[in-house]
């Protein structure tokens, strides 16, 4: 039996840019960066005081706050993302979505903030005074289980939590529910809301972090030779997929294909990548395999590219692997440079960044590429947009606990 | 303290510290169907009513609390 293929007909994002996905488009084409110091909280005592924050969105005010007291601020986004994702697929007058569409989210550390606030409450007024919804809001599944609720969504469901993978996963675990006949839409992406100051201090303490306080925008530096660290970010954004043969029955607008999917783990260091990106190798060569194509058919690939010293040159050297001589000519780019590192909500934003590159002919730059590094050595498309005929891109995700995953989006 | 003026503390702590819209919150409301306080909520309820009006209260008191005013007899009993 064929498998069936996978459209997307639906985009919702809130992230550090933008809180809708054309706003977001138009940031990141014009190279803006949505890194800024942090306001959530007193950075005094931090060695990192800055983060991509979600700005002007109010959940008390967006959700009403019986509601939005329920969730942490993972749910919130995940929430809000998820309503301006069926908007866009033309399925808002739905009252519930029922049996036949699944949910697949990804995060990395669920509701952390909630953990830390119940901490706290715990440690200065004692056990009998802990929020009784902490439990509820901590729990990485979540935003699953209230964007559920919310929409009516009634068929499988799972969450993800491979780290920085975790999205992308979702993802490609949703393409195969589709694929293989279990549902005929999905409701996938991911959540992550980790600009929190324990969770900042403790990646600050594994030396995860640029430590550019001075210059915000300017610390994102993905495959640079002054990188020094990847950026927190925060944000949620959601994909609505479905069958092929469901969107067109309903009429409903395509935004291309998601054709490919590999996932594999490097079983090799807890944060480390293994040597060369092995893992990750693997994980493109599957994806390029499950999407029928052979490397040399890439036209964009949206870089993990976090802007960490390993990373970027391990992915490098994962690519020239993979693509050989057509290494040096694709189109690269890592849009965490304008983002920051969204977590477990970075694999289904880069998706989006993937399938808008796609429909806009159009490649994001990563900015603030200014010193060559002789072990980077691509074409990352350096500061300013480039326009390009796209027909296929591809999205790689690598996540600490050595997690690969790899997507790839084609037009038609 | 006048049972009154319990439902008026009683009144500003779900519209300030729950959320809720004022005018739904009468003695005749029911805390689950016109209030939307399910069982998770409840147990806030009971923290928000122990620190402000600094009383204890079991678990077996709430049994036949089910509406506002019942909550605010019981509070007014306890003070």
């Amino acid at each position: 039996m064929s498998k069936r293929r996978v459209v997307i007909t639906g985009l919702g994002t809130i992230n550090p840019l933008a809180n809708n996905v054309s706003d977001s488009w138009d940031s990141l084409i014009n190279g803006v960066s949505g890194i800024d110091s942090i306001t959530a909280f007193d950075t005094s005592e931090l060695p990192v005081t800055f983060a991509g924050e979600v700005k002007n969105f109010d959940a008390n005010e967006y959700m009403g706050k019986q509601h939005a007291r329920k969730l942490d601020r993972s749910g919130h986004l995940s929430i809000y993302a998820t309503e301006e994702a069926l908007k866009d697929a033309g399925l808002d007058n739905e009252e519930r979505l029922g049996p036949n569409v699944g949910i697949v989210f990804g995060t990395g550390i669920g509701g952390i903030g909630a953990t830390e606030d119940a901490v706290r409450t715990f440690d200065e007024r004692g056990p009998s005074r802990v929020n009784p919804l902490a439990i509820t809001q901590l729990m990485p599944n979540s935003s699953t289980g209230q964007v559920a609720i919310k929409f009516g969504i009634e068929g499988p469901s799972l969450t993800i939590t491979t780290a920085c993978a975790a999205s992308a996963n979702a993802v490609g675990e949703a393409k195969n529910m589709i694929e293989n006949g279990i549902v005929d839409m999905v409701v996938t992406g991911g959540t992550e809301s980790g600009t929190t100051s324990m969770t900042i201090a403790a990646f600050a303490q594994i030396r995860a972090l640029s430590t550019k306080n001075d210059s915000p925008q300017k610390a994102c530096k993905p495959f640079d030779k002054d990188r020094d660290g990847f950026v927190m970010g925060e944000g949620s954004t959601v994909l609505i997929m479905e069958s092929e043969e469901s969107a067109k029955s309903r009429g409903a607008e395509i935004y291309g294909y998601v054709s490919g999917y590999g996932s594999t783990t490097d079983a090799y260091h807890i944060t480390a990548p293994a040597e060369g990106g092995a893992g990750a190798v693997k994980a493109m060569e599957n994806a390029l395999k499950d999407a029928g194509i052979s490397a040399s058919d890439v036209d964009y690939i949206n870089a993990h590219g976090t802007s960490t010293p390993a990373n970027d040159k391990n992915e490098t050297d994962a690519i020239k692997t993979v693509l050989g001589e057509k290494a040096y000519e694709v189109a690269i780019s890592s849009t965490k440079s304008m983002t920051g590192h969204l977590l477990g909500g970075g694999g289904a934003f880069e998706s989006m960044v993937s399938i808008l590159s796609i429909k806009h002919s159009k490649v994001a730059p990563t900015i603030n590429l200014n010193t060559p590094d002789e072990e980077c050595d691509l074409n990352y498309t350096p500061n300013n947009a480039v326009d390009l005929e796209i027909n296929i891109a591809m999205s790689n995700s690598f996540g600490f606990g050595g997690h690969n995953a790899v997507l790839v989006f084609k037009k038609s | 303290m006048e049972v009154n003026e319990v439902f008026e503390k009683v009144k500003n702590l779900f519209v300030e510290e729950l959320g809720i819209d004022a005018d739904k919150v009468t003695m005749e409301a029911k805390l689950e169907e016109d209030l939307e306080i399910d069982s998770l909520g409840i147990v806030e309820v009971v923290m928000a009513f122990e620190d402000e009006f600094e009383i204890e209260i079991d678990d077996e008191e709430l049994t036949d609390v089910g509406t506002v005013g019942q909550a605010v007899n019981l509070l007014h009993s306890k003070l």
